[in-house]
């Protein structure tokens, strides 16, 4: 059985859980298993919803133990599962809880791990996996050779299949101990859907001059509802929240539409970025770098551009 | 008290990526090492700082071939105190996890101290393979961290938001921007690191659960397509109609 673990922060089923279910599904197709979907703690909303993304069975562990996150015991719940349930391939999201448990799990269960796959698995013989290296510059295949697999699926790698039906949510009888942590949460980015997980993001870099001109940034983000990010400068010298800061020590990313404005495009920014789908370039010098790495590119000043480009998507909606 | 300080040692973030061997190995020829970012700017830094507050020692370990002792002289050049190599060329993150996970339990640590990831391979992952060796916590993308005894707290990056963790040593931690300040290492530094002590160790047997079979390129892009500055219009259509992304 392919056993996916689907993030319920908060009690809410994640878009990643979705992603990583349908992923699932296909790996479970692959291996001619069914796919089963696990969730964690108290009062996770909508689990059955899972059903229609190709769980054909929903678990939980409703032990109020699991409502705050501590991979130790998030490790030993899903590996206790996995174990009661015959699963030997566990599916996670590669988020920031996903990464905490992909080598835990792996060494729990005795697997071999990928985390941060990005495509779909063959087995031809030898059971095979890809995922991005080198930040984005280079595509790996990794090759699992155990009986037990662990994998963590990067955010944005296939959309959620929507092809099923809703099926009831079973509760699983497993001994959680109590957690040595204590944790409290506090959010940092308002409405806007989180960067690693944005299908549309819009970037600004230090050609903008001063945090004074973001105006024009934030605006056409809320027009198509796409999240800010920007260079590390920007972030460094304070203009943006360190959150914001995408590249090779920021955020890695890979929304479907990246839109870069005055942002040269050094090798460090577009490790982080070079996995968007489209990239949307708007740079006033024709010889910035990033036009290489563009889909679209605009030659001008971003104070007349962004404008324009603002009552363009007005005008059209 | 007492830490290690996992480092790594990873191509510069400019270099060009090439592979040979029919796309099953990374090509090494003519790359810049640097120790990876994460592990030197933050790792190691915040784990020094702690000792200097509150006494204690900072070890650092790495695992891999004599060629890597530059890049640990460096961390002891920075400030650690003395430093493991477990000589071995790793195939694997579960290899590396293991070796290090052994020296751990050896030492004995208050805490373990790695970088979020490497910028090569981007596993994030061995961290939290050592957490479970060593049955610990595990707190991953740590940007800020404070000690008193044996309490600490740790704030870490999660989306859209920030979760703060009070727990008790000992723990595992990887660090993430914002964890300390790079710091250089002085003359005074890089001499005194020619006499610190480096204990070369030989590996325990483990496996290679995962490995890397082949690499590929990614397709490049086609070119990119100018649209006028003075015509948005278009650009909206193109990403409506061509690109199908709105
Ligand atoms: C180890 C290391 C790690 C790094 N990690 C990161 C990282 O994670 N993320 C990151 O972003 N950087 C990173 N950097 C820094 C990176 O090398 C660049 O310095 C940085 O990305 C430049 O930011 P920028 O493009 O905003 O600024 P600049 O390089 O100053 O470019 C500004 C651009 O704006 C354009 N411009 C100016 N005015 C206008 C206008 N009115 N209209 C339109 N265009 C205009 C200019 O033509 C120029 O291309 C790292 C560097 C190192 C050494
Ligand atoms: N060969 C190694 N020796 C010691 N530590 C390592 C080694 N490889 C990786 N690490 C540590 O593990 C962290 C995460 O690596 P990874 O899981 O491979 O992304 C790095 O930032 C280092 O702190």
């Amino acid at each position: 059985m392919v056993l996916v673990y689907a993030e319920s922060p908060g009690g809410q089923l994640k878009k990643a859980a979705f992603e990583a279910i349908t992923y699932g599904k296909k790996v479970a197709d692959l291996l001619g298993v069914d796919c089963a979907a696990i969730t964690l703690g108290t009062n996770v909303a909508d689990a059955g919803q899972l059903g229609k993304y190709g769980a054909s069975k929903v678990y939980n562990i409703g032990s109020a133990n699991l409502d705050g996150f501590d991979s130790q015991l998030y490790t030993k719940a899903i590996a206790d599962a996995a174990g009661q349930l015959g699963a030997t391939t566990v599916i996670l999201s590669h988020t920031s809880t996903g990464k905490s448990l992909c080598g835990r799990l792996a060494v729990r269960m005795d697997a071999g791990s990928v985390s941060g796959a990005s495509g779909l698995p063959t087995n031809d013989g030898s059971f095979k996996v890809t995922k991005g290296v080198f930040s984005g510059k280079a595509v790996a295949t990794y090759e699992i050779n155990t009986e037990n697999k662990v994998i963590s699926l990067m955010g944005n790698a296939l959309k959620p299949e929507d092809t099923g039906a809703e099926v009831g949510v079973d509760a699983l009888g497993i001994e959680v101990g109590a957690s040595a942590l204590t944790t409290a949460q506090s959010k940092q980015s308002g409405e806007m859907v989180p960067l690693p997980e944005a299908e549309l993001v819009v970037s600004a870099g230090r050609g903008l001059k001063g945090p004074e001109n973001w105006g024009m940034i934030e605006e056409l983000a809320g027009i198509l509802g796409a999240t800010t990010a920007c260079s590390r400068p920007v972030a460094d010298t304070g203009w943006r929240p360190h959150h914001e800061h995408v590249g090779q020590t920021g955020v890695a990313i890979r929304p479907n539409l990246y839109i870069a404005i005055a942002i040269s495009g050094a090798i460090q920014h577009l490790a982080g970025v070079n996995s968007s789908k489209v990239i949307v370039v708007i740079n006033k010098d024709p010889e910035a770098p990033f036009f290489k790495a563009a889909d679209y590119g605009v030659v001008g000043d971003a104070f007349e551009v962004v404008p324009r480009l603002i009552e363009a998507f007005k005008s059209s909606t | 008290m007492k830490l290690l300080v996992c480092i790594s040692k990873t191509p510069d973030t400019t270099s060009k990526i090439a592979f040979t061997n029919g796309n099953s190995e990374f090509d090494t020829t003519g790359i810049q090492y640097i120790m990876n970012p994460y592990d030197e700017w933050y790792a190691l830094v915040r784990a020094i700082e702690l000792k200097e507050a509150a006494g204690g020692s900072v070890t650092v370990i790495n695992v891999g071939p004599a060629t890597n002792d530059q890049t640990i002289r460096k961390a002891l050049a920075i400030g650690a105190d003395d430093a493991i190599r477990v000589n071995a060329e790793p195939k694997s993150s579960m290899f590396v996890a293991k070796q290090i996970a052994e020296q751990a339990k050896a030492g004995g640590y208050d805490m373990v101290f790695l970088g979020k990831e490497t910028i090569d391979y981007n596993g994030s992952e061995i961290g939290a393979m050592v957490a479970e060796y060593l049955d610990q916590p595990y707190i991953s993308y740590a940007t800020k961290l404070e000690a008193t005894g044996n309490q600490a707290t740790v704030e870490r990056d999660i989306e859209g938001g920030i979760e703060t963790v009070n727990l008790s040593t000992p723990f595992v931690l990887s660090a993430a921007k914002g964890l300390a300040e790079q710091r250089i290492p002085n003359l005074r530094g890089i001499m005194m690191a020619i006499r610190k002590p480096m204990n070369v160790v030989e590996p325990v047997g483990a496996n290679d659960p995962a490995v890397t079979v082949s690499f590929e390129l990614p397709p490049a892009k086609t070119g990119v397509k100018l649209v006028d500055p003075e015509n948005m219009g278009e650009l909206v259509r193109l990403l409506k109609e061509e690109a199908k992304i709105i």
